[in-house]
């Protein structure tokens, strides 16, 4: 699937603007954690008040990044992912973020369940019976496990309210 | 010698085919336990206890230590297999256990990482054997000043090697502690960085975190070559384990080096994790075939698994002698000693002597069952990198997400992991190293408490650093360590630029 | 793993015949707001082998360590579960404590009582080899010293800050007071002579002193304490002088009881109001009080609520005073 013809460069997002926008992120964060250190004191009162290790470590971590961008406008650009490989990574992290999404509403089961027929049906390499067996197979040996035999609760929704549990 | 005697009275208590029955019970559900990031220890225990109540305290205590056992092995598995340590000492485990799955040889480094286990655990049972009243004594020399030099040797050994991109070691290091720093300021009773955020009170867990960065994220770079797993089929059967045992006495000096570190670590309370990442760091200094670690090297599977075992165990021996669980599951054990009405604590070994030579020998055996029985599950455990990814993927997620969630019950620790999980990927494409984050994630908090306590104690002075021999060496050692990666490094470039000033100067031109 | 099979099918009978009493249905967790080992992890871990012992529960019990945010974690935890009838939490002074230091939004009254179960002194301890017989001796010595003396407790701003702040008070010494995270730290830190004195409960320090590793100087209480069984050196708990008979007028007890989240039907309260009734009546629980040296002072209801809102003005007072509430 992310075979290319020789020769050709595989198109995608370049390492340079990934690496700045890292960067920057991780420049601001070093700022947020400066203002907060030195909002609560980052002195020194008869040993460290409690803002000083925080306040030490944000000036090294501010340090460290505004390098981190420094040299990346150096260093040579590449490709940091290639748009099938990112299309690849999108086909997991789209349904992960719809299972995480569903947690709330429909409880743990019901969502893992739901995740494992869009997962298996977008990456589409079994039979449609063995995904619709995983998916009804996978929670209810998890809700064996863990809500049966060792006790531990889990997040449930309306169908397992509905069944009394 | 009295000592043996009671032993040898230990061993005949614990052999009895009603407790190698309990034995065996024990490690196959501790192993349960280990294997399942959701399940902690305790929910274990609170299942046996109404059982054992019909025991006598040996039998009791015997069932309870080998789940802990059972647990120690099973933290391999996961971090071998998938990435995904369950335990915070075994994530050294995964820097060269995961490539050596990806290269096909899962069964030779789960073989390898169980062996290590048990010869990390057995150095640090002989200890407790016979050195027990020694080695307790000098675990009260530690005070808040020695504590900090324990965790810097431990920062300095690791990072000191490290070969990366160094502003990208620091960036990560400062991140890691930055997350360290988070919730409740023990020493001021302050909050520190939660910005109101009840769910950031809480701070970032290290399992939460690490599922992420480790496990969530290995899938994502997974995926990016096409749906399968990376790890090649090979031939797996029973011959694997005796094949990698003869390969094992070539890295003697390793096993032995990590044990002593284990032992040191343990006693001393720095701990299995500390250890756990010292012994890959000094493994890593010192082989000849240290170049080669973190690309699948077996011996950077034995290093950290031995130091670590070695440390658990030892640290069995201040949780009996001063009554201090060194982790959550010595803590469950703690628990079982309380509920039969023993008193941990110095007491414990001149009034239960049956009691404390039982469980001794038990761990004898507990650990020589255990070892017998996760190397008959290699090759069932090396089989699951043959069922097809489509399959596997989605479980180990649901799995991630149901230990995320267990830890504090929030849904939003379901939430970070993901997010962790994304950050892994972004990270580990441009190359910041993440061993840094989670070591500074795991121990920061307790350096910084370690640190002030010490200030505290000296009125704010810094010379309670090198107030004695113990602390001043520990200290000492460190700076050594930090500085001879970087001092070679540059003794070795300005050898080679000497060598080649004229042409450099020519190529500048 | 037969029996809660049954247990769920006798749950289901008593969901549908509504005159019977509330029973558990699952197993029911006990919320530890502090570490393993502490003194509020060894009275969950007593309680659970009591209630399990004595099958006074269907169901199991589970010990839950939740000791992160000085125990606001496991407050919120119990806060968050409003409605959730197999929570309960073990609580001390804490419950007003953590909230006024950190202004986290907790409070006790959104909690369901259950019973006051103890008191827990706290006593001044000492390393064993330490020149100190009385507490007079030890502020003397407190007084002379450069740096400070250190006292080790557990915790910032709570009980044992308290005390140690009431002791600079009432003496016009200072000391370097060194927070640690559970009692049975600051024992060994005491035992091996890294810090000066410790302000540990009974519970927390008894394995080191019949070890020959610590002693005990005075009780911060107005009493003092009743078990005269011998425990080390001859001496029982009730050989302690007060602190005050010592010329140090420092005074503090610490409440232990048990809570339930908010919002529960008023069966499933007076299921475990009942259910520690008998866990206090029991043989095993008193010899538990005699062993950790606990004031017996089993109270629920309305006894235990007029206690509480008295304690928590107690505590305002003392917190303010410190300069420990939250500005």
């Amino acid at each position: 699937m992310s075979a290319h013809p020789e020769g050709e460069t595989p198109r995608g997002l370049s390492r340079r603007p990934v690496e700045l926008v890292t960067a920057a992120i991780l420049i601001a964060l070093a700022f947020v954690v400066l203002w907060d250190s030195y909002g609560r004191g980052a002195g020194w009162d008869n040993g460290p008040q409690n803002g000083f290790f925080p306040a030490r470590v944000g000036w090294l971590f501010l340090a460290a990044a505004l390098f981190i961008l420094v040299q990346s406008f150096r260093a040579e650009n590449s490709v940091f992912v290639t748009f099938a490989q990112l299309g690849q990574v999108s086909r997991v992290l789209g349904p992960l973020v719809l299972f995480v999404a569903l947690i709330q509403p429909l409880g743990l089961y019901v969502a893992a369940s739901i995740f494992i027929l869009v997962f298996m049906g977008v990456v589409a390499t079994s039979r449609w019976w063995s995904i619709v067996l995983t998916a009804i197979l996978v929670p209810i040996v998890c809700f064996w496990i863990f809500e049966l035999q060792f006790r531990v609760p889990l997040p449930k929704g309306p169908l397992e309210a509905m069944l009394g549990y | 010698m009295e000592d043996l005697s009671s032993l040898i009275a230990g061993f005949q208590v614990a052999l009895s085919w009603q407790n190698v029955g309990f034995m065996a019970i024990g490690v196959v559900l501790g192993i349960i336990v280990g294997v399942l990031p959701g399940l902690g220890g305790p929910n274990g225990v609170a299942i046996l206890l109404p059982l054992t109540f019909g025991m006598d305290p040996t039998s009791a205590i015997i069932l309870l230590s080998s789940i802990y056992w059972g647990a120690l092995f099973g933290g391999a598995i996961t971090s071998i297999l998938f990435n995904i340590p369950g335990e915070a000492w075994s994530v050294a485990t995964t820097f060269d256990g995961y490539p050596m799955a990806v290269q096909g040889k899962a069964a030779e480094a789960l073989t390898a990482a169980f062996t290590a286990s048990f010869i990390g655990a057995l150095s640090g049972v002989i200890l407790i054997t016979f050195v027990a009243p020694l080695v307790a004594s000098f675990a009260l020399r530690f005070g808040p000043a020695e504590f900090f030099a324990v965790f810097l040797l431990t920062f300095c050994s690791f990072i000191g090697m490290g070969r990366e991109n160094r502003a990208k070691i620091l960036a990560s290091l400062c991140i890691g502690f930055l997350l360290a720093a988070v919730g409740l300021d023990s020493i001021s009773g302050d909050l520190r960085m939660t910005f109101g955020s009840t769910e950031l009170m809480r701070g970032f867990d290290f399992l939460i975190v690490v599922i992420g960065l480790f496990g969530v994220s290995e899938i994502l770079l997974t995926v990016e070559e096409g749906l399968v797993f990376k790890g090649k089929q090979a031939t797996i059967d029973l011959k694997v384990v005796l094949r990698t045992w003869a390969g094992l006495p070539r890295y003697w000096a390793t096993l032995a080096r990590s044990s002593l570190v284990g032992m040191w670590m343990g006693v001393t309370p720095g701990g299995a994790i500390a250890a756990s990442f010292m012994g890959y760091g000094l493994a890593k200094r010192f082989s000849r075939r240290g170049a080669n670690f973190g690309k699948g090297e077996i011996e950077g599977v034995l290093a950290p698994e031995t130091a670590a075992h070695a440390a658990g165990t030892s640290a069995l021996l201040p949780m009996l002698a001063l009554g201090i669980p060194g982790s959550a599951t010595a803590a469950v054990l703690l628990g079982g000693l309380l509920v039969w009405g023993l008193q941990p604590g110095p007491m414990l070994f001149v009034e239960q002597k049956d009691f404390v030579w039982g469980l001794i020998a038990s761990m004898y055996l507990g650990n020589l069952a255990g070892l017998i029985i996760v190397l008959a599950t290699v090759p069932l455990f090396a089989a699951i990198m043959r069922i097809p990814f489509s399959f596997v993927a989605p479980v180990i997620l649901i799995v991630c997400a149901i230990g995320a969630y267990t830890i504090s019950n929030s849904i939003f620790d379901i939430w970070l992991m993901l997010i962790f999980g994304i950050v892994g990927y972004v990270f580990k494409k441009l190359d910041y190293p993440l061993a840094p984050l989670v070591l500074a994630l795991v121990l920061g908090d307790r350096a910084e408490d370690a640190f002030r306590q010490a200030l505290l104690g000296s009125g704010g002075s810094l010379g309670v650093f090198v107030a004695n021999g113990l602390v001043t060496t520990l200290v000492a050692l460190a700076m050594i360590l930090l500085f001879w990666g970087p001092v070679s490094d540059l003794i070795g470039a300005v050898r080679r630029r000497s060598g080649r000033a004229g042409k450099a100067a020519e190529a500048a031109e | 793993m037969k029996q809660h099979w049954l247990a769920a099918g006798a749950a289901l009978a008593a969901a549908t015949t509504p005159a019977l009493a509330w029973e558990p249905t699952k197993a029911i967790e006990i919320v530890v707001p502090f570490s393993a080992g502490g003194a509020s992890d060894q009275m969950a871990r007593t309680m659970q082998g009591i209630i399990q012992k004595n099958n006074l529960t269907s169901q199991p019990i589970i010990v839950v360590n939740k000791p992160a945010a000085g125990g606001a974690e496991g407050m919120l935890d119990i806060q968050k579960s409003a409605g959730d009838p197999h929570k309960l939490i073990t609580t001390s002074s804490g419950i007003f404590m953590t909230p006024m230091a950190t202004k986290l939004p907790l409070n006790w009254t959104e909690y369901t009582p259950i019973a006051m179960m103890a008191q827990d002194s706290f006593v001044l301890w000492v390393n064993a080899k330490a020149p100190y017989q009385t507490a007079g001796d030890f502020m003397t010595a407190a007084k002379a010293a450069s740096p400070s003396l250190k006292i080790g407790g557990t915790s910032s701003k709570r009980e044992d800050n308290l005390i140690v702040f009431g002791m600079e008070k009432a003496g016009g010494v200072k000391f370097a007071y060194i927070p640690h995270t559970s009692g049975g730290q600051a024992s060994t830190q005491l035992s091996g002579d890294h810090i000066d004195a410790s302000t540990n409960n009974p519970a927390e320090d008894v394995a080191n002193w019949r070890g020959g590793a610590t002693r005990p100087i005075c009780v911060f209480s107005e009493q003092k304490m009743t078990y005269s069984t011998p425990v080390a050196d001859g001496k029982s708990w009730a050989d302690i002088p007060t602190c005050a008979s010592q010329g140090l007028n420092v005074s503090y007890q610490m409440l232990r009881g048990m809570f339930m989240p908010g919002k529960v039907t008023k069966e499933q309260q007076a299921f475990y109001v009942d259910l520690f009734k008998k866990v206090s009546e029991t043989p095993e629980w008193k010899d538990y009080l005699a062993r950790s040296a606990l004031v017996p002072d089993y109270r629920d209801g309305e006894a235990f609520v007029t206690f509480l809102k008295a304690d928590e003005e107690k505590h305002a007072k003392l917190m303010g005073d410190a300069g420990f509430t939250a500005k």
